[in-house]
């Protein structure tokens, strides 16, 4: 290597671009070594480390947001600096944030050790931020795979339930399969894109840049069609759509409440993030069997959603299925984003009413549930109202939201959805979504009857009978609860605060 | 002044709002009452203000104007509120019947009142956003803001068969909405005005119209989504039931004014913006409405003894006069409807406030147990069968003109459905004068004199008594003055319908 060379890959590592990854990294590592170097009484204060940490990265990259990021490429293209990286960031951030709290509140109902957890938390929360600015495939494998082997643990982390255990290894080896497409994929584009030459770290197949230059000038390359295919099969698994949702009921439901709220939102949003670029940026020019293709699955998706989370009765599932229905109504946006610009700007939208409303609806989840994590019924929820107004109301608000009851954020979301599909003219899809929409109704509605809507009782003595006991609220807890409701309210009613700083 | 009317017209649909949120967030309960009684007392002094404002010569446009952006003026969308004068009388109504329907929950023995206050008032900020919204997203997003406390509150408060009755409601109602917005939003797209601002779809779609075709296809998706919400037969299932199991204050504010949201969105933005789409259905429209809400259901309210059910049935049946108003295509006509619409929430709130009071007498609702009821509470039995006499379409009423103008537009459209029509009149009449027989007059039956013996009945207090004389009060007013609605009415529609039909519906 030619010390010109070297001195180009250097002059490109612009460190200070990553600095929000690097300071997420170095804290994760920092919690491993607080533990070994405090007292064991002092452990209970490393967790709000890892908050504090999160909090202020967040804050940094929101006060620093810069708008006119339009696309530099660092680390010999590894990386794209872009607005949409930006919104992703922050996005991430503020997710883990809330799995953090999310965290506090379950994992001292357990005898499994703590700190390790909230440092995979934020490795992972690290490796997603990359994941959404990658420009590579190989940092984009790579990211990928750092997110989904902290999911492989994190999913099976109350390792003393059979049921968690079990939903550890669907989403091992399921996910692994998935990893398998998506890597043969990559392989195959690399292979017909055909530029296998070593000499260096510039232009390979493997640049998102050439990968979309050669497609442009071969459209109809067979073996590159196929890899993109199985490419967006990989994402369709982290999205959870239709057919790669098999893995979710199961999983949703063994793994502890954070996690699955982990799961639901960031693991979903970064196939989105991805998505997003792959779609626009890189496999453009095969619109014409991209299109036809995710339409299918959009479609397929939210019919399979939403059917079976109709009859379903534990929380986790019901969770996990209408959240299958939740991607079909994204990609429904991310196909649209293909004729209308503006319908990148409301998938991102609808992600963070979605991010709102879900992580309402975990943090009550994670008051209701027992010793059990995986047993939370819908059942149990009954009375929630009355013993509990504020977990009540939160929840309503949340699943109001969900389903895309004016005026909650959520509603606006699916506004902006529909209006960009409309304008792409993507009219059967929408007809979907609609009937998609009505259906959840039923199933969110459900739950709001179990917690507000008293059943009427023959006896007095049924009436009474299971006063189950709900997790005393702390004050974090409500102010956190507190403010998502009111988030989610309020962005019903004033989009500017999101929409000024989502669409420039 | 245009401004400060401007702001007043913003404060009324903000207050209810403001006061919910200050309930939510704990107030203690004896001031939440107070907060409450203000915060329904002052939309309808607003309401009264504005009217006297309301300019009684040339006001074509819409008045009270005033523009606020709340993040989406990029998709066109922004919180635009005014009057023009079709909307000003059913704003009055909503606060009119807001007023009324939040008095008489005040004393209400609900449990939980906070939150049924608390849910009353958004429904009611709602309602009064509806008919103040010249944007017509906003339009939709109020009427959804006052229909999601409905189905709470007949979910918790709910009488027999609540849960059952809740999930139909929402869900009937929610694909109502659902069709309703593709419309709207099919409005915003082929009008290529990207705009939801219905001045400027007004003048966009008068530049360049939309093609015959797509115009049937969006008129129609409008007219089933509407249809829904106002219960056009066969989809009206839900409204007796709904109304059957609602608890008073909501039933009163659904049936009165929130139903309404249908027709009028069908007046207002469907029909001057769709003509060849209008033209297309009217037929289907008129059919549908004679022979199903008047006729059928007009048999099967003859046949309830359920006092709510029947009123909900008879709500049913009074849309149909609607339908057919509208489906005439004249300003006549849909003047006609204007005036119905107010008369018909007026009497029909009037009726279920009276209900719920008669149910406090005699716990049943079931009317062929009741009887003899006049002798104990004179004052109940006159209410209502004033609110009797006014359903059915008395002279001296403002049902007999809504009724009376319909039937008029009618005979230029059809005179065998004004026929139809007509022989409804008789319908409501018998079912009307016989439910008032039945519960007041002859002698009580076994049952009701075990129940009277051991809670002998009062007659009204007078928290039920002013809402109830509010109510009355209103619909004798514009019976006896159509003038105060005819006149802004008539003013809005020529510039609207003219094209359609330029004779004026003033006589």
């Amino acid at each position: 290597m030619s010390t010109e060379l070297l001195k180009v890959v250097a002059d490109s590592n612009q460190w200070w671009a990553l600095a929000p990854e690097i300071m997420v990294a170095c804290a994760a590592l920092g919690l491993l070594v607080l533990e070994i170097f405090t007292p064991k009484e002092h452990h209970r204060f490393i967790p709000h480390v890892a908050v504090v940490v999160l909090a202020m990265v967040l804050v940094t990259v929101a006060l620093n947001f810069d708008k006119t990021w339009g696309g530099e490429e660092l680390f010999g293209s590894l990386i794209k600096l872009s607005a949409s990286g930006q919104i992703a960031r922050v996005f991430f951030l503020l997710s883990s944030l809330l799995v953090c709290f999310l965290a506090t509140i379950c994992l001292p109902r357990t005898r499994m050790p703590r700190v390790e957890f909230y440092h995979i938390v934020l490795v992972v929360t690290a490796a997603l931020m990359l994941l959404a600015q990658s420009n590579h495939f190989v940092m984009f494998f790579v990211a990928l795979e750092t997110v989904t082997i902290g999911f492989y643990i994190l999913v099976s982390y109350f390792r003393d339930n059979a049921l968690t255990l079990e939903a550890g290894l669907k989403y091992l080896v399921l996910g692994a399969l998935s990893s398998a497409l998506m890597l043969f994929g990559i392989v195959l584009i690399y292979g017909a894109v055909g530029r296998v030459v070593i000499e260096g770290v510039v232009h390979t197949g493997f640049e998102y840049g050439i990968v979309a230059d050669f497609l442009r000038h071969n459209p109809d390359n067979f073996l590159a069609v196929a890899g993109a295919l199985l490419v967006l099969g990989g994402v369709a698994f982290k999205i959870g759509a239709f057919p790669f949702q098999i893995w979710i009921p199961d999983v949703y439901q063994g793994a502890p409440t954070p996690v699955t709220a982990f799961l639901a939102v960031s693991s979903k949003a970064a196939g989105f993030a991805v998505l997003l670029t792959l779609v626009l940026n890189v496999f453009s020019p095969l619109a014409y069997v991209v299109v036809p293709v995710l339409s299918v699955l959009a479609a397929a998706t939210i019919i399979v959603g939403n059917l079976s989370a109709l009859s379903q009765r534990n929380a986790k599932r019901l969770m996990g299925l209408s959240g299958v229905s939740h991607a079909g109504y994204l990609l429904i946006g991310v196909i649209a984003a293909l004729s209308v610009p503006a319908a990148a700007n409301a998938v991102w939208f609808y992600l963070f009413t979605y991010l709102l409303a879900s992580m309402a609806v975990f943090g009550v989840m994670a008051h209701v549930a027992g010793a059990d994590d995986t047993a939370q019924e819908l059942d149990h929820y009954e009375k929630l109202a009355r013993q509990r107004p504020l977990l009540g109301t939160v929840l309503a608000v949340g699943l109001g939201s969900l389903a895309g009851i004016p005026p909650l954020a959520g509603f606006m979301g699916k506004l902006l959805l529909f209006v960009a599909a409309f304008q792409a003219g993507l009219y059967w899809l929408l007809a979907v979504a609609i009937g998609g929409v009505v259906l959840s109704i039923y199933y969110y509605f459900g739950w709001i009857k179990a917690a507000w809507f008293e059943t009427w009782s023959p006896s007095p003595a049924t009436a009474q009978a299971p006063a189950r006991s709900v997790a005393a609220t702390t004050f974090v807890g409500r102010a956190v609860l507190t403010a998502l409701a009111l988030a989610t309210v309020l962005l019903g009613f004033y989009q500017e605060p999101l929409t000024s700083w989502l669409m420039p | 002044m245009n401004f400060s009317n401007a702001s007043l017209l913003q404060l009324a649909i903000v207050t209810p709002l403001g006061a919910a949120l200050v309930i939510a967030l704990g107030l203690p309960k004896r001031f939440a009452t107070k907060l409450a009684a203000a915060a329904f007392a002052l939309p309808a002094l607003i309401a009264l203000w504005l009217w006297s404002q309301f300019p009684a010569e040339g006001a074509q446009n819409y008045q009270f104007l005033s523009s606020l952006d709340t993040g989406l003026a990029s998709f066109g969308i922004s919180l635009k509120l005014g009057l023009n004068g079709i909307a000003l009388p059913m704003f009055h109504l909503a606060a009119i019947v807001g007023l009324a329907a939040g008095l008489y929950a005040l004393r209400s023995s609900a449990e939980r009142l906070k939150t049924y206050l608390v849910l009353l008032l958004v429904m009611h900020g709602g309602l009064l956003g509806v008919f103040a919204s010249v944007d017509i997203f906003f339009f939709y997003f109020f009427h959804e803001l006052a229909l999601i406390p409905t189905f709470i509150m007949v979910g918790i408060w709910g009488g027999r068969d609540r849960n059952y009755a809740a999930m139909k409601m929402t869900i009937y109602l929610t694909v109502g909405a659902m069709l309703s917005l593709i419309g709207l939003i099919a409005i915003y797209v082929k009008s290529d005005a990207s705009t939801f601002d219905l001045i400027e779809l007004k003048r966009a779609i008068a530049v360049q119209g939309i093609g015959a075709a797509t115009q049937n296809n969006i008129f129609g998706v409008l007219m089933f989504g509407f249809g829904i919400l106002v219960s056009l037969w066969p989809l009206h299932t839900w409204a007796p039931l709904g109304y059957g199991a609602a608890p008073s204050s909501a039933a009163m504010l659904h049936a009165g004014v929130l139903k309404k949201f249908g027709l009028y969105g069908l007046i207002q933005i469907a029909v001057p913006l769709l003509p060849e789409g209008a033209a297309h259905w009217a037929w289907k429209l008129a059919l549908l409405a004679s022979l199903g809400n008047v006729l059928v259901i007009g048999f099967v309210t003859m046949a309830q003894r359920d006092l709510k059910q029947m009123l909900g049935y008879s709500s049913v049946m009074h849309m149909g006069y609607c339908f057919l108003g509208i489906a005439a295509l004249s300003t006549i006509g849909t003047g006609g409807v204007v005036l119905l619409m107010v008369a018909h929430g007026l009497s029909v709130a009037l009726l279920f406030l009276l209900a719920t009071s008669i149910h406090h007498r005699t716990h049943t609702f079931d009317m062929s147990e009741m009887g003899g009821l006049a002798q104990k509470t004179p004052v109940l039995a006159a209410f209502f069968v004033a609110g009797t006499m006014a359903s059915i379409g008395l002279p001296g009423f403002a049902n007999f003109w809504g009724e009376l103008t319909v039937f008029v537009a009618l005979w230029n459209f059809s005179p065998w459905i004004t026929a139809v029509a007509v022989a409804g009149v008789v319908i409501s009449a018998i079912y009307g004068l016989r439910s008032a027989a039945w519960v007041f007059f002859g002698q009580p039956t076994e049952a009701l004199q075990r129940v009277t013996a051991a809670h002998p009945p009062a007659d009204l207090d007078w928290y039920e008594r002013l809402p109830a004389l509010i109510l009355l009060a209103a619909l004798l007013f514009f019976g006896f003055y159509p003038k105060a609605i005819s006149q802004p009415v008539d003013q809005a529609l020529t510039s609207t319908v003219a094209r359609t039909a330029p004779v004026s519906f003033q006589r």
